[in-house]
């Protein structure tokens, strides 16, 4: 394993929601190697958006970092000034999110977007940088790309915009690209395509992804090593060979069974009961105890650690033995 | 046979007139549904899906073609004459919040439908919310709650509480699950499951998401640029899809695999949904046809059987 090119270490980050603290992030630690693909799975609200945004000083005004850092190539990404961040963001971290529709601005050519993405950073000249914009355009399969400049965000389709934000995030060659549910609003040819877009690049630059995903088609598919979080803390972590073919926590458990693929017609549902908490108060115990067909009083009262299992294998679990033992 | 169907569709179109142009949103669609079954219709955004649960429910006017519920064309009804059958036919939506008042309390918005179809006495109907809750799995007490206060999950049980309302027999499904995480969305198959096994519903199931659709569908419409490019009974269409579209929406599916060895290769197919606007010569999927021939680029291909109830519209399918 090669050096941690981003390090998150204890991240707490909480947020104000009228009389109530909702703790979102409850002690989150884990790394991203160079040139790794990182999933990073969970269902809405289990902090998987706020872990890695907040690093990057994304963070909602009601939001704020309790304790933790966030080391990227030596230096806490979260002591930096919003003018140091706004520096590494769009240069050595690229982000592209969801939705481009939101993200892109609707009154500017989009050529002249990725255009901005360089020479806001001063990564090179003027005219280098056209250049780079079109060769870019081309590079992420967007046909004409001299006309293409020219155009307007609404002018494109849903995947040719995220296919624009790729560009403008790849722009400045960064090492680390965020990627947040880069392809959850996107059909399932475009999902494809736009994954395989991703892939591409990733190889061809060598550049550490992580994407964030509540698919876990598209994170076993496509990532060399997942984290499952659920109510703000990682439940499990693996690398996709393991997460496949040994998943030792009860939540990964039930969402794998959750699942449904195409072929399942004859199958019995598995639905796992109850839904996710809104963590108002510090967990002392088992945030999934009360969905968990493993649960014992022990996970009632004491909150289970993060503990290697195996190899890289990290499972908060008490009973992460027992359970990997029915799996297998 | 088709004096049981619960409904009829021949042959229908929806054409939108848009700045001057003409936008081919549905294209000489027919199936039929008998009483108690599910048919499923998927297709990528664009395709028409959710124009046509909107045409059968008449919320929708067809530009051509016929609609026929329980052998009575309401093709031309106007909406007047419609009342009587709206409470039969009802819909769930993608996203509950919208289709909800944000004033309105939970209990007020499922005692809303009964209100208007002046159903019952004010005792009956709070009785029915009551029970109506019960049964889609949420507390009593939620019903004086307010849309804001449920989680995505909850608001789609009100959702369907609220069509159960007036107890429907038809009941159109569009994309009833797409918003919710995936362990929130089996516990609502499951839910639809059931209800319809209990009230012996008959369903419209519209969603781009094919293995859902799979599982819960008795017949399956593949949908094109709004036409119907492959159908079949769902065991049949995605053992033997034979559509290549269909072929390629089942092969873009990112299936989680069982070890490293079996993950799939991301290989895409190439282009995209072409404009409505201004569909293809031929037939409409030739652009992205990894099979496609000249025939296929000047003459449209006409659906035709393949095999017992399974139509592909396609020069090559055999």
């Amino acid at each position: 394993m090669s050096q941690p090119l981003l390090s998150i270490e204890d991240l707490r980050v909480e947020f104000d929601r009228g009389e109530d603290t909702v703790y979102a992030v409850n002690g989150v630690s884990f790394s991203i190697a160079e040139g790794e693909t990182l999933g990073i799975v969970g269902e809405s609200g289990s902090g998987k958006s706020v872990t890695l945004m907040s690093a990057i000083g994304l963070i909602r005004e009601n939001g704020r970092i309790r304790s933790g850092r966030a080391m990227f190539q030596g230096t806490d990404l979260l002591k930096l000034s919003e003018r140091q961040l706004e520096d590494i963001r769009g240069r050595e971290i690229g982000v592209v999110f969801q939705d481009p529709m939101t993200s892109l601005n609707p009154v500017m050519r989009i050529g002249d977007q990725i255009m901005e993405a360089m020479l806001a950073h001063h990564f090179c000249s003027h005219r280098e940088a056209f250049e780079r914009t079109l060769q870019l355009l081309h590079e992420m399969g967007i046909p004409e790309p001299k006309a293409r400049f020219r155009n307007y965000p609404h002018e494109f389709s849903g995947g040719m915009r995220q296919r624009i934000m790729i560009a403008i995030a790849l722009a400045c060659e960064p090492q680390l690209l965020i990627a947040d549910e880069p392809t959850t609003a996107l059909d399932v040819t475009v999902q494809m395509q736009i994954l395989a877009l991703l892939q591409e690049q990733r190889r061809k630059r060598n550049m550490s992804v992580a994407i964030i995903t509540h698919d876990f088609g598209v994170a076993t598919n496509f990532c060399d090593r997942i984290i499952v979080l659920y109510a703000g803390q990682i439940m499990e972590v693996a690398d996709t060979g393991t997460f496949l073919r040994e998943s030792a926590h009860p939540y990964t458990v039930g969402l794998k069974h959750s699942i449904i693929e195409i072929g399942h017609r004859a199958r019995p549902l598995q639905p796992i009961p109850g839904m996710a908490p809104t963590i108002t108060e510090m967990p002392h115990s088992c945030s999934f105890a009360s969905r968990c067909p493993f649960a014992a009083e022990r996970c009632r009262s004491e909150l289970p650690q993060l503990r290697e299992i195996g190899s890289g294998h990290w499972v908060a679990c008490h009973r992460a033995e027992e359970v990997l033992a029915d799996v297998i | 046979m088709s004096s049981e169907a619960l409904l009829e569709v021949h042959e229908v179109s929806k054409r939108f007139r848009v700045q001057g142009r003409d936008l081919h949103a549905v294209e000489k669609v027919s199936f039929q549904l008998e009483r108690g079954q599910t048919f499923g219709l998927v297709g990528e955004s664009g395709s028409g899906k959710s124009t046509l649960g909107r045409l059968v429910l008449k919320l929708l006017e067809a530009t051509e073609g016929r609609i026929v519920y329980q052998g009575k064309d309401i093709t031309r009804l106007t909406q007047k004459q419609m009342r009587p059958l709206r409470q039969e036919m009802q819909i769930i939506f993608q996203d509950p919040m919208a289709s909800m008042s944000p004033r309105m309390t939970i209990g007020m918005a499922i005692e809303d439908a009964m209100v208007i179809h002046k159903m019952g006495t004010k005792e009956e109907r709070h009785k029915k919310v009551d029970e109506l809750l019960e049964r889609v799995g949420l507390p009593r007490e939620v019903k004086w709650a307010y849309p804001h206060e449920l989680s995505g999950g909850q608001l789609q049980r009100v959702g369907i509480a609220r069509a159960l309302s007036l107890n429907p027999k038809l009941v159109i499904c569009d994309e009833p699950i797409s918003a919710l995480d995936v362990s929130i969305q089996v516990q609502v198959i499951q839910l639809l499951r059931e209800l319809q096994r209990d009230y012996d519903l008959t369903y419209i199931f519209i969603s781009h998401n094919l293995a859902v659709v799979e599982y819960l569908s008795d017949v399956v419409a593949v949908l094109y640029l709004g036409e119907v490019v492959e159908q079949a009974p769902a065991e049949e269409l995605f053992s033997r899809p034979t559509h290549p579209y269909t072929q390629v929406l089942i092969q873009s599916i990112l299936k989680m695999p069982g070890s490293m060895e079996e993950r799939q290769a991301l290989t895409p197919i190439q282009g995209e949904i072409p404009s409505p606007f201004n569909p293809p010569k031929g037939c409409p999927f030739h652009p992205r046809c990894p099979l496609a021939v000249d025939r296929c680029r000047t003459t449209k291909p006409e659906r035709r059987n393949i095999g017992p109830n399974h139509a592909v519209a396609c020069h090559l399918a055999t």
